[in-house]
């Protein structure tokens, strides 16, 4: 994607992961994966159910320790410094975002708490978020009576609201109809043009082709790491999805 | 017929699910019903196993009606819920017994149907339900769902959440049961999946957008569609969106796709607009259309 050739902006890296391993027993989720995410960039993360994603990102995101190997993310270490990764990051995934039974408002506010921003920058953001959103109309409804779709776009900026460097995105757009779905794939774009770096895992595979990067993994190891376009490429097929049933089925 | 729905109602308070929903899906056949969350896919396959009553309208499920005879419709079906509703504590083999007995029958009576899912997953069958992957719960799940040998089976999103190479596997199991006579209505939120289906409806706020075959479906769709891509992609999405003679504008994989209000669109005036919008390397071709753009098109 072109915009990689932008000026100076992606060569920092704010995701640095060395040989990082997990095992449980004698079983071993995460095997030595070595990879790099670039400040700005939208980093496709994505592997068969039960490759090791979900082990690999909770390490990144300081709420797992490593077995061995190093990762460094958001300038900080994994082993040492998890608290303040927690705080550099955003995180969303399709199972937990939001307070259902707390109103629109209320989770902006809560969640602005939490991530330990003032009452004025609380207030600030949130009129901000509710015009960007257009959930003015719904402000003081239950999050619980939202269209789903809604939900996940307001999920997404709650977990923008402290301004992380890294947003971690979880199967973000699960079950959303393809209009929103696509809404919430420009939302993408915007953060990213904006600085933020985005790491995501998605089962759709066009939506792996949004990315600037994609990794696939395999059994616990990183099987294939590039652009998408290199990628299908190396593969000798036309689409990401025939990249992923060539690599996961062997 | 093998399903029959006319005229289908159902609200929860306030929220109605379904709206006056009617089609019929024949024997043997593999029919989709395709639609995002909240579209009211699995109120309808709640009503069609007898677990709710609608409001309004009427339903038959092999021939019987979903009120009255709901109990010989529960001795014809097999359900294949959203959510895994097995027993977590049970083996899987102690699942699949225990679903054979309740049905009346055994395992060996109905292995055949069984045989080509339930292989995979019998090196597990002493391991409790509740420690199997995903992809074995699945397997296990619709097993369980098989083994009084139904005439029709209901499959409410059995595929969401899983990624694309079990997603694929799932579909040429379901070939090959369709193979062996089996009725299927399947759910998803996968546009992909409805090309494998003989017939679909695309469902959306409890209303049916359209019922056909996925070629006919996407025959039906009025625009010429066209594959934008610059070097920009961001820039490119914001100035499709801001160019008057836009219809739609919605990225798919590599691309945008594109399609313009007026019938003699010319790409060339396009490209101009973008170059002035300063996007490079700008290409725009005609491109089939997708069940995703037909779906767009009619929710908008």
């Amino acid at each position: 994607m072109g915009r990689i050739k932008d000026g100076n902006m992606k060569k920092t890296n704010v995701i640095k992961a060395e040989k990082l391993t997990k095992k449980f027993g004698d079983f071993t989720a995460v095997n030595a994966i070595t990879f790099e995410v670039k400040k700005g960039e939208i980093f496709g993360f994505l592997g068969a159910n039960g490759a090791g994603k979900t082990t690999a990102m909770k390490m990144l995101i300081g709420i797992s320790t490593p077995t061995s190997g190093d990762a460094e993310v958001a300038g900080f270490d994994v082993y040492k410094n998890a608290e303040a990764i927690k705080k550099n990051i955003g995180y969303m995934s399709q199972k937990f975002a939001l307070y259902d039974d707390l109103t629109v408002k209320e989770n902006i506010t809560f969640f602005g708490g939490i991530y330990g921003l003032s009452r004025t920058q609380i207030k600030e953001k949130r009129t901000q978020l509710i015009n960007e959103l257009g959930l003015q109309e719904v402000t003081n409804e239950l999050v619980a009576s939202l269209p789903l779709g809604w939900k996940q776009k307001l999920a997404f900026s709650v977990a923008l609201l402290h301004e992380p460097k890294i947003i971690f995105l979880d199967e973000p757009t699960g079950g959303v109809d393809p209009i929103t779905r696509r809404q919430f794939w420009e939302m993408i774009y915007k953060t990213a043009h904006n600085g933020t770096t985005v790491f995501v895992t998605t089962h759709y595979m066009d939506e792996a082709e949004y990315c600037d990067r994609v990794s696939i993994m395999v059994d616990g190891k990183i099987e294939a790491l590039d652009t998408p376009k290199e990628l299908k490429k190396q593969f000798k097929v036309d689409s990401m999805n025939d990249v992923f049933l060539k690599l996961a089925r062997g | 017929m093998s399903i029959k729905i006319e005229h289908i109602s159902k609200s929860f308070k306030e929220v109605s699910a379904l709206k006056d929903i009617s089609f019929e899906v024949k024997e043997g056949e593999l029919f989709g019903l395709i639609g995002p969350d909240g579209a009211g896919k699995t109120t309808l396959f709640r009503i069609l196993t007898t677990l709710l009553i609608a409001d309004k309208g009427t339903a038959s499920v092999a021939g019987y009606d979903a009120v009255q005879n709901y109990k010989d419709i529960r001795n014809h079906v097999g359900y294949m819920p959203g959510r895994f509703s097995l027993y977590q504590d049970l083996t899987v083999e102690e699942n699949l017994e225990f679903f054979a007995t309740i049905f009346g029958t055994t395992i060996e009576e109905n292995y055949d149907l069984i045989k080509d899912i339930y292989v995979q997953i019998e090196p597990f069958k002493n391991r409790r339900a509740g420690k199997l992957s995903g992809g074995m719960k699945q397997k296990l799940a619709l097993s369980c769902a098989l083994i009084h040998k139904p005439k029709v089976l209901f499959l409410d999103e059995p595929t969401t959440g899983v990624d694309p190479v079990s997603r694929k596997e799932f579909w040429e199991m379901l070939k090959r049961l369709q193979q062996k006579g089996i009725t299927i209505l399947v759910s998803t939120p996968y546009m992909d999946e409805a090309a494998l289906c003989d017939r679909i409806a695309l469902i959306q706020d409890g209303k049916i957008l359209e019922i056909d075959t996925p070629e006919a479906i996407i025959n039906h769709y009025p625009k010429k569609i066209y594959d934008i891509k610059a070097d920009k992609m961001y820039e490119l999405i914001l100035s499709l969106n801001a160019y008057e003679y836009n219809h739609s504008v919605y990225p798919f994989g590599e691309f945008v796709h594109y399609t313009d209000k007026r019938d003699d669109f010319n790409p060339q005036d396009l490209i101009q607009f973008l170059k002035t919008k300063g996007l490079q390397h700008i290409t725009i071709q005609e491109t089939e259309t997708t069940i995703e753009d037909t779906f767009m098109e009619l929710a908008r």
